[in-house]
């Protein structure tokens, strides 16, 4: 099984065209980065009002349940049958299970944050808005990357997934491998949807370590009796 | 024809109920059973961890990294690793049960250590000996903790279960793959919509499992 997989990897031919390995993971990257962006854009600005002004909570986080239920293959297969396109389909149900791990994230980050900061915060004349940038963000900055991050493992699986529907990206190996009972070429999907999911994790880890505070990251370590170098 | 009278049509088909009902069962052995195994390892791995500060480390990178491997891929290796059939429902098993354990390993370690040292304590005091202690006293007293994670293991397992439709194995997921095929709403709807309803009511099995082994936390209530 190595042996083949070695060999799959090493023929020059996978390596080039409209189904070669680059396009294929460009393609993978693509679409994870604009349904990305998309939930953001809805998901950061909602749970920060939420978690601001703490109004609708419950029905946030019972709503992100039910959505983190939905199972994908149906979604992706539903939304393809109503947009007969698979890019356009395949984006709009990517957005749908990005967003409530973000939401989930911001929300929990903003509640967690101590009210006796965000009290003292007030007492020294902060507005409502200097609070939310100033206080409550960065402190809760961590709990929002993990849903962040959370979002983006469940990106690259779908986006694999959805290559049921034709949708391109590495996914494409898995599917058309399984197909042919090209079990090296299944294999060798499977082996860069994996390694691409493990590099945007570690790139995440350190956009965490660059943008939380170091105040923020002292706080956590002392109270998980960790050591940092400060 | 529209949509109501296509899904009336499908839903009034003996025949596609009998495959509705067969799907669902499956569906439940194929998302329950790989949760079971993962608590029991899980609650193992926790164990060593929590006696053994190395293995803890070891323990929580392996669950961090097999947690990321995304799932259709993690489904088609299966095989390649254990050297069963492609299209063999054990691989799904053994993947959720890898993804439970993997998300449970965290929880079961934090809910350990939560276990207040006096209590422990006492216990070792009045006579237990540390395996009995695990099961007797630190096991349930991280019941609440253990069950938020099982909580959310069990809704993934559910919702994951269908993928294995594109690798040939039972469940929901091949109304999904069905109706596609055929170019037809009602079996997705319907698949979508049993997925739904199977999460909730194991999630309400769950809550009333926990409320049941805690009894302590409504009298303090």
């Amino acid at each position: 099984m190595i042996t083949d997989l070695f060999r799959w990897f090493g023929d020059p031919a996978h390596w080039s065209g409209p189904d070669g390995i680059p396009q294929r993971l460009l393609e993978h990257l693509g679409y994870t980065a604009l349904s990305l962006v998309i939930a953001l854009v809805i998901a950061v600005p909602l749970g920060l009002f939420v978690g601001h002004t703490g109004r609708g909570g419950v029905a946030l986080v019972s709503a992100g349940n039910a959505i983190r239920a939905l199972p994908t293959l149906g979604l992706v297969t539903f939304l393809f049958l109503l947009f007969t396109e698979s890019v356009t389909s395949t984006i709009i149900g990517l957005v749908v299970l990005a967003v409530p791990p973000i939401l989930a994230g911001t929300y929990a980050g903003l509640q967690a944050t101590d009210h006796g900061v965000v009290d003292a915060a007030e007492g020294v004349g902060m507005t409502g808005w200097q609070r939310l940038w100033k206080v409550e963000v960065p402190i809760s900055l961590p709990l929002v990357l993990g849903g962040i991050r959370n979002a983006v493992l469940q990106l690259v699986a779908t986006a694999a997934v959805a290559a049921y529907v034709g949708l391109g990206g590495l996914g494409r190996f898995l599917l058309d491998g399984l197909a042919i009972l090209d079990y090296s070429e299944v294999i060798a999907g499977a082996v860069l949807t994996t390694l691409l999911a493990i590099v945007l994790d570690v790139l995440f880890a350190l956009v965490n370590r660059a943008l939380v505070p170091r105040g923020v990251r002292l706080a956590t370590a002392a109270a998980t009796g960790k050591k940092v170098a400060a | 024809m529209s949509f109501f009278e296509e899904f009336g049509r499908y839903l009034s088909s003996a025949n596609s109920r009998v495959q509705i009902l067969g799907d669902l069962g499956d569906h439940v052995y194929l998302a329950l059973l790989p949760l079971v195994i993962g608590i029991v390892l899980a609650i193992a791995a926790g164990w060593l961890g929590h006696r053994w500060p190395p293995a803890r480390q070891v323990l929580t990178v392996l669950a961090n990294l097999l947690y990321t491997i995304p799932s259709l891929a993690l489904f088609v290796v299966i095989p390649g690793l254990i050297g069963s059939k492609i299209l063999d429902s054990v691989n799904v098993v053994v993947a959720l049960t890898i993804y439970t354990t993997a998300l449970l390993v965290r929880p079961v370690l934090d809910a350990l250590d939560a276990v207040p040292p006096p209590v422990v304590a006492a216990a070792t005091a009045v006579g237990y000996k540390p395996l009995r202690r695990f099961f007797a006293v630190e096991l349930p007293l991280s019941v609440p903790v253990l069950a938020a994670g099982v909580r959310v293991a069990s809704v993934s397992n559910i919702s994951l279960v269908s993928v294995g439709a594109l690798i040939g194995t039972g469940g929901l997921g091949v109304l999904f793959t069905d109706g596609f095929q055929r170019e037809y709403f009602s079996p997705i709807v319907v698949g979508i919509v049993l997925t739904l309803l199977l999460a909730l009511v194991v999630d309400l099995i769950l809550v009333g499992l926990r409320n049941l082994l805690t009894p302590w936390t409504r009298v303090a209530a």
